[in-house]
């Protein structure tokens, strides 16, 4: 077996002999959905270095939508009107690409509820909520005094916190920062940021921030079922090093996992334990679907609490070597850490934890930490398992599926006696693998998806750069047989899936304009108008099947910002409207039913700019344009807007 | 058996040049109704929907009226004047003595089935070339422009 690893590791990224034989019969009908037909489940899948989040049918694979998040997104608007340009803002100015990786679906006990969706931005730490009635992105939260937003945005059981950890640790932000960087030891901390969710409207808050050693936090998981109260983040580089981590990152025979007692941190905070912070900087974004807008706040502060001073708040396990991903089981008893440079899979019991807490089964301490012993925490180790494991989904039958990089393998083991059960290939180096419902207390373990970092040979040559290739396993028998490659955006990390009955349902298919409360909504065609202040200029435009009121525009200077405020009066699912014109330099619009959108255009020359709708809307899509006149500054042609009978009228 | 032939030809021309499909969906997992329009049962005086008898009093009702003017000038004004003049759909003139009042709630309310099925609305199609939008109006807000309407062409 040893040898065969061997092999395996010696080749990879190299198809193996025979792989299109792994697939097993009945593939086909398995993942076939019928034209009309739906999928059952909506798998929400981090699209990573895109910084967007994508939506894709199991069992069929079949993209249904990418949603902006923390990127421009052009096909929808997103960052290019000015109603969702203040989502992009930070406390460094608008960023407008970033690097998301874990997905969060909203639980209530313990389950998906299918309100929202949670995604971490890795670069400019933030946090973001995704409604799941629109499918879009409602609020973004940056993270203070931290570095790389890796371990986030993981969930407790009623979604009371969403987590972020920092990968990298810093020095804690304001003046002192400016410190050299081989002072890291002493000055560089970590933080564990808990950030409230309002159950009413899923309104986003730093609660607290727990300060730790320099550590880097990879990945984390709440306790659920008995372990309700009690978070566990994976650390690596306790060596502390910052240069050259590669090498002297992985020196430790063991990193650790930190187990945070919140409920504890509560209490903390309620008896005033924490430090009140107010040299951060962080922008607060939220977009209001009633408004058709969003705004940018800037927050300054935040209150910390120290992990080495308050007693019984954090405590450290010694785990294998550098652990990636740390996964809490359906029962809430057993917490899998994979240690990612090691050739086993410890499990702890929560139980064992405690007792261990109790009766002060500690080994030392760490930076003022205490750190269990080992053997303390331990339920048992997985001997043997594969290469490189990374992440455990869990099926609700006792069972738990790891995903081992290296050695490019699912294997599937039992909880209890911590035996292998099965093993089946990847294509090629998986990183992530999902169950839909693999980390609530109900799994729905149907499907395995494999979330692969390798393409190669899988999907037809497209240039030097590939899709990261998914692949469906279905795990209701014994073994698991391969059904479906699917080719993915960006690179996935994370994801998670729901069954569709939990949010199709939900799902809003026009805004209201009764209830549009935009400050420059058109209230029907009546309404249109020109209106010049200064040298801004706001054009308030409808869009109706198959034009715009007003369609001709004269009066417009250079000099001008003008601001083409575009409702769409139309009141029908599936009917949105599109807005562009010539030389605009913030691009396009797309405009949904009964909602208003701005584009800011300035117009860097005279003369005649045609404008049309760029999203085919009936048969007659075609005639969907108009006219802008831009004449030199101080102009003496008036401010003119018509439809239907273009005014001034002719005098020629 | 020719027209009909043409009529369903132009609507499958029509739903091509149309990425925004007009179908209607349905919302369950199983697959939206696929079958052809079937016109055996479709009753053109009533039109389809859930209106059967409109009670429409002897007295026109003047505040409901100025109501359903001010919906009709947010929802239905782009496309239809008051007049008799086509606009990108036809003008409102008469169209009270053209059609039953439930007829009209129907059609304002349920657009998209009827068009499939309602030969005048498919004539009507031919000519203007662009389905009337659901404008998803509330069973109030139908009713209130049924008065507008009857206003319009006179009532007292």
């Amino acid at each position: 077996m040893i040898a065969l690893f061997g092999i395996a590791t010696t080749f990879e990224g190299c198809k193996p002999k025979g792989a299109g034989s792994a697939v097993s019969a009945g593939a086909a009908e398995k993942t076939y959905v019928a034209p009309g037909q739906y999928d059952e489940f909506y798998n929400f899948v981090s699209g990573g270095f895109s910084g967007q989040l994508s939506v894709y049918g199991l069992p069929s694979g079949r993209l249904l939508r990418v949603i902006p998040v923390f990127s421009l997104d052009p096909e929808k608007g997103w960052g290019f009107s000015e109603e969702t340009k203040p989502m992009l803002e930070t406390s460094h100015g608008t960023v407008p690409w970033d690097d998301l990786h874990h997905v969060q679906l909203s639980k209530t006990d313990g389950d998906y509820d299918g309100r929202w969706v949670f995604v971490n931005g890795n670069n400019t730490p933030r946090i973001a909520r995704i409604d799941l009635t629109t499918f879009r992105t409602a609020e973004i939260l940056e993270l203070p005094n931290s570095g790389g937003n890796h371990s986030s945005p993981y969930i407790t059981e009623n979604t009371e916190y969403v987590v972020a950890g920092t990968r990298f640790s810093v020095p804690m932000d304001g003046d002192d920062s400016d410190t050299p960087i081989n002072t890291y030891k002493k000055n560089f901390k970590g933080t564990l940021s808990f950030v409230s969710v309002n159950k009413d409207n899923g309104h986003m808050d730093i609660a607290f921030q727990i300060e730790t050693p320099g550590v880097n936090f990879d990945l984390s998981r709440a306790g659920k079922g008995v372990s309700h109260g009690w978070f566990f983040f994976s650390t690596y580089n306790t060596e502390l090093a910052s240069t050259l981590l590669e090498v002297n990152a992985s020196k430790n025979d063991k990193d650790f996992v930190l187990a945070v007692n919140w409920k504890k941190a509560e209490e903390y905070l309620k008896a005033g334990k924490g430090k009140k912070v107010s040299n951060v900087k962080y922008a607060h974004n939220i977009y209001d679907e009633t408004s058709h807008t969003s705004t940018s706040t800037i927050k300054n502060e935040v209150i910390v609490l120290n992990s080495a001073e308050l007693e019984g708040l954090c405590y450290f396990i010694p785990c294998p070597k550098s652990p990636h991903g740390v996964d809490v089981d359906p029962t809430g008893e057993y917490i899998v850490s994979s240690g990612k440079l090691a050739a086993l899979i410890p499990v702890f019991s929560f139980s064992k934890i405690q007792k261990a807490i109790e009766s002060k089964s500690f080994e030392g301490e760490f930076a003022g930490i205490p750190v269990i012993k080992y053997e303390a925490a331990l339920h048992g180790e997985v001997e043997k398992p594969g290469l490189g494991p990374l992440h455990t989904e869990f099926d609700g039958k006792g069972n738990a599926i790891t995903s081992f990089f290296v050695s490019s393998e699912l294997v599937k083991w039992n909880i209890k006696d911590l035996k292998i059960l099965d093993r089946v290939p990847t294509f090629y180096s998986v990183g992530h693998l999902m169950i839909p419902g693999g980390d609530t207390k109900n799994p729905d373990a149907k499907y395995v998806v494999a979330y692969n970092k390798i393409t190669k040979d899988r999907f037809l040559p497209t240039g030097p750069e590939l899709a990261h290739s998914a692949q469906i396993y279905d795990i209701t028998g014994d073994k698991m047989q391969l059904i479906l490659d699917f080719p993915t955006i960006g690179e996935p990390h994370y994801a998670q899936a729901i069954r569709a009955e939990k949010v199709k349902d939900k799902s809003v298919k026009i805004f209201k304009l009764e209830e549009n409360k935009h400050p420059y909504f058109t209230n029907g065609e009546s309404a249109a108008k020109v209106e010049r202040n200064g040298n801004k200029v706001h054009v308030y435009v409808t869009t109706i099947r198959s034009h715009f009121t007003p369609d001709n525009i004269e009066g417009i200077q250079m000099g001008d910002e003008v601001y083409f405020h575009v409702t769409n009066i139309e009141q029908d699912w599936d009917m949105p409207h599109g807005f562009a014109i010539k030389g605009a330099n913030n691009g396009e619009l797309l405009i949904m039913p009964g909602e208003t959108q701005t584009l800011k255009w300035v117009p860097d020359r005279i003369g005649i700019f045609p404008m049309y709708c760029t999203d085919f809307c009936s048969a007659l899509h075609q005639e969907m344009s108009g006219y802008v006149r831009v004449s030199p500054k101080g102009s003496n042609v008036p401010i003119t807007f018509s439809v239907g009978t273009n005014q001034p009228t002719d005098t020629q | 058996m020719k027209k009909l032939l043409v009529v369903i030809a132009m609507g499958i021309m029509l739903y091509a040049c149309s990425s925004n499909s007009n179908q209607q969906q349905t919302s369950s997992t199983s697959a939206p109704e696929s079958d052809s329009p079937t016109t055996s049962d479709y009753d053109p005086k009533r039109g389809e929907g859930k209106f059967d008898k409109v009670d429409i009093g002897d007295r026109l009702d003047v505040k409901m009226a100025a109501e359903g003017h001010s919906i009709a000038n947010l929802k239905c004004a782009s496309c239809h004047k008051y007049t008799d003049e086509k606009l990108v759909g036809p003008g409102w003139s008469g169209v009270t003595k053209k059609h039953e009042p439930h007829w009209i709630m129907n059609f304002i309310t349920n657009p998209d089935p009827m068009i499939d099925k309602d030969p005048e609305l498919q004539a009507q199609l031919e000519l203007c070339l662009v389905r009337m939008p659901n404008q998803n109006l509330s069973d109030d807000d139908a009713r209130k422009i049924l008065e507008f309407m009857r206003q319009n062409d006179g009532a007292q």
